[in-house]
């Protein structure tokens, strides 16, 4: 329920693991919305923001970006510690991000390749969601996140209510604004169909196949997608990189990847 | 049919088409019909002829839909498209109303803001298109309760449907009897004559402004003897319909084979991506969303399309019950054919063959229907 004016105002924090901080500068872009937001909710901790920054623990944290480093790994359980709800934003914490492509290679060839000085470098050999590592409340998908998600789920965090964010596919929102279907008109190969809405059919509706972005839909059935693609006589290895792109290691997207990789 | 006040049947000149819309315009209606957009015929405001689809043909089958520019500068050569009068009767999302926070009680105001204020005239649905107006007026309106947001949609519409004189690659309004040919539910029904030489429309009203519109556009040579040459072309349209729904004994025959083998089948290929049940022209369901204002003190209630191809639809305390993708399939498929007769009287698919061409991986209804039917 919203608070009374004599109540505390719940306390928000933002932490930034391994990502490109655009999810949570999704926060900052929500220009109009900021003031009303945070005259309900006291943002105590968030280094885009502010340099004030007040001690936790806090009522909601929001998690940007993947766990890459032994130092991460453990950072993420203070984390977790001071934090009553714990959100992950992006295909970053949600899926381990484009990052996680280093998952299907072996990481330690790359890092000889592109430091000078491999030896000063600590990384883990994968990147890895957050939910690999702690609990998490709640996932909020997309490469970057859509800022009026963001707005939703502290919305309904605040008035004690269900999110409205969707788990059906993307096709949903194609039809929902009379996009015709790119895949139909043009054999464009789409994701849509394995992918969970919320970008409001952004690629489609300017004539583009679908990415992926907010990563596998409920009951994903990737491998009747490729089938159908196969079909039309696209190769395996479109269909590597069509499943391997933002939330490459989620899942469904990972499982089908590797399907046609041997 | 009035005798001297109205003209039932009218031979139009292809030169004189736009006096129909001129007759419409004066009328005070806004005119939605086809137009090529994003590589498909789609349906929205038209002003002029020239805006029409002049010599676009559609191809389509199973998951395809192409588009083809010909030489000949027919208006109406190609069959239904992505888009449906259920987009205009049945926003695809819309406020239905908002309740205010009044100290400790709350009070609902319902939205009046989804009076509409133009009148619509529609001009180039198909037969099949006006079947499924039918069957949404029964949804919508003709049952103990009426949708507000229906209704005031509903009232009003001029129709001028486009009998098909060519069958769509995966049509099959004959075996479902909405078409090739509009019996009924029409304000004026056009049928589309080119020849060589000639090119020019049989319009017939269906009702008494229709006919009463008739009278007022610019006659062309006697129609005798044309009456008959376009019931040619239908009986040509139904001969190349490649598609068909055996319909004896369907309900019963779908409500006994619920745990049919094909439905594993099926439920492996379908991507439950929700495309068919949106294009269909007579599905029907939605959702509701509550948005509050950030301080709780006000909230919305949003419809949205929905279908039976998603996880939340079958959400019910303690979970969905249609986990399963074959289960949703089976959903919609035994809706269509089966209990829809239970809920209205007449199956739930008019034969518009939508389904099958937007579905992304070409499922196709008539032939799981078969299989079926063993
Ligand atoms: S364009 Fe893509 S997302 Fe849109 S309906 Fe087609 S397959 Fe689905
Ligand atoms: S079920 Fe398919 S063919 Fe039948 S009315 Fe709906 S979209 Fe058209
Ligand atoms: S088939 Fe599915 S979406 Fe269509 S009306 Fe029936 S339950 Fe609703
Ligand atoms: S039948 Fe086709 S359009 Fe319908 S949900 Fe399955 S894959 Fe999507």
């Amino acid at each position: 329920m919203a608070k009374s004016k004599k109540q505390r105002k719940p306390k928000l924090a933002v932490w930034k693991f391994a990502s490109c901080d655009g999810c949570q500068l999704s926060l900052l872009d929500c220009e109009d919305e900021l003031l009303g937001v945070a005259k309900h909710i006291e943002i105590a901790n968030f280094a885009e923001a502010s340099r004030a920054i007040s001690k936790g623990p806090y009522d909601i944290s929001l998690v940007e970006g993947s766990i890459t480093t032994p130092h991460d790994a453990e950072r993420i359980h203070q984390v977790r510690r001071q934090s009553k709800i714990l959100i992950t934003i992006g295909a970053c914490a949600t899926a381990g991000g484009i990052q996680a492509l280093r998952n299907f290679k072996d990481a330690k060839q790359f890092v000889s390749m592109v430091y000078a000085n491999p030896k000063y470098i600590e990384t883990l050999n994968k990147s890895t969601p957050i939910a690999d590592h702690v609990f998490v409340d709640f996932e909020l998908r997309g490469c970057p996140i859509n800022k009026y998600h963001l707005l939703e789920v502290i919305n309904a965090y605040l008035n004690g209510r269900k999110p409205n964010i969707p788990t059906y596919a993307v096709c949903v929102e194609c039809k929902r604004r009379f996009v015709p279907c790119v895949a139909v008109t043009q054999a464009i190969p789409c994701l849509g169909p394995v992918t969970q809405a919320g970008c409001n059919a952004l690629c489609p509706s300017y004539n583009r196949g679908c990415f992926g972005c907010y990563g596998p839909k409920e009951t994903p059935n990737t491998s009747a997608l490729s089938s159908y693609l196969l079909a039309q006589g696209r190769s395996r290895e479109e269909l590597v990189h069509l499943f391997r792109n933002f939330n490459a290691y989620s899942e469904a997207f990972r499982k089908e990847s590797e399907a046609h990789e041997k | 049919m009035k005798e001297g006040k109205t003209v039932n049947a009218c031979l139009l000149e292809r030169k004189h088409f736009d006096t129909l819309l001129d007759a419409l315009k004066v009328r005070g209606y806004k005119i939605i019909g086809p137009i090529v957009k994003d590589n498909a015929i789609v349906l929205e405001p038209v002003e002029s002829v020239t805006q029409l689809p002049i010599g676009w043909v559609d191809e389509q089958s199973n998951g395809v839909y192409r588009l083809r520019k010909t030489d000949t500068p027919t208006l109406f050569n190609f069959t239904v498209g992505p888009h449906s009068l259920k987009q205009y009767l049945f926003p695809s999302v819309q406020k239905i109303f908002m309740t205010q926070r009044q100290g400790k009680s709350t009070e609902s105001t319902v939205d009046e803001k989804v009076e509409r204020k133009k009148k619509y005239a529609f001009i180039g649905l198909r037969p099949c298109e006006l079947a499924a107006l039918h069957i949404h007026d029964m949804v919508f309106i003709g049952g103990m309760y009426s949708d507000p947001v229906y209704q005031v949609r509903r009232k009003d519409l001029f129709l001028i449907v486009v009998n098909c004189t060519r069958a769509g690659g995966t049509c099959f309004c004959a075996s479902m009897k909405t078409g090739p040919r509009a019996e009924r539910g029409y304000d004026i029904a056009i049928t589309e004559v080119y020849e060589k030489n000639q090119h020019y429309f049989i319009l017939e009203g269906g009702s008494d402004r229709g006919m009463s519109l008739l009278k007022e556009l610019k006659q062309g040579k006697e129609i005798d003897g044309r009456v008959q040459k376009v019931q040619e072309l239908y009986t040509k349209a139904v001969q190349e319909m490649g598609k068909a729904v055996e319909t004896s004994k369907l309900k019963d025959i779908l409500a006994q084979q619920l745990e049919h083998p094909e439905y594993d089948n099926v439920g492996n290929r379908c991507l439950s991506c929700a495309n068919c049940t949106l294009v269909c022209p007579t599905c029907f369901c939605s959702t509701v969303e509550d948005v509050t204002e950030l301080s709780g003190a006000s909230a919305d209630r949003i419809r949205k399309w929905d279908s039976c191809f998603t996880l939340d639809f079958s959400y019910i305390h303690g979970g969905p019950v249609r986990l399963s993708v074959k289960s949703r399939y089976r959903q919609w498929l035994v809706h269509k054919f089966s209990t829809w007769i239970d809920q209205f009287g007449t199956f739930g698919c008019v034969g518009c063959g939508r389904c099958i061409t937007w579905c992304p991986v070409g499922i196709d209804i008539t032939e799981e229907i078969v299989k079926i039917r063993g």
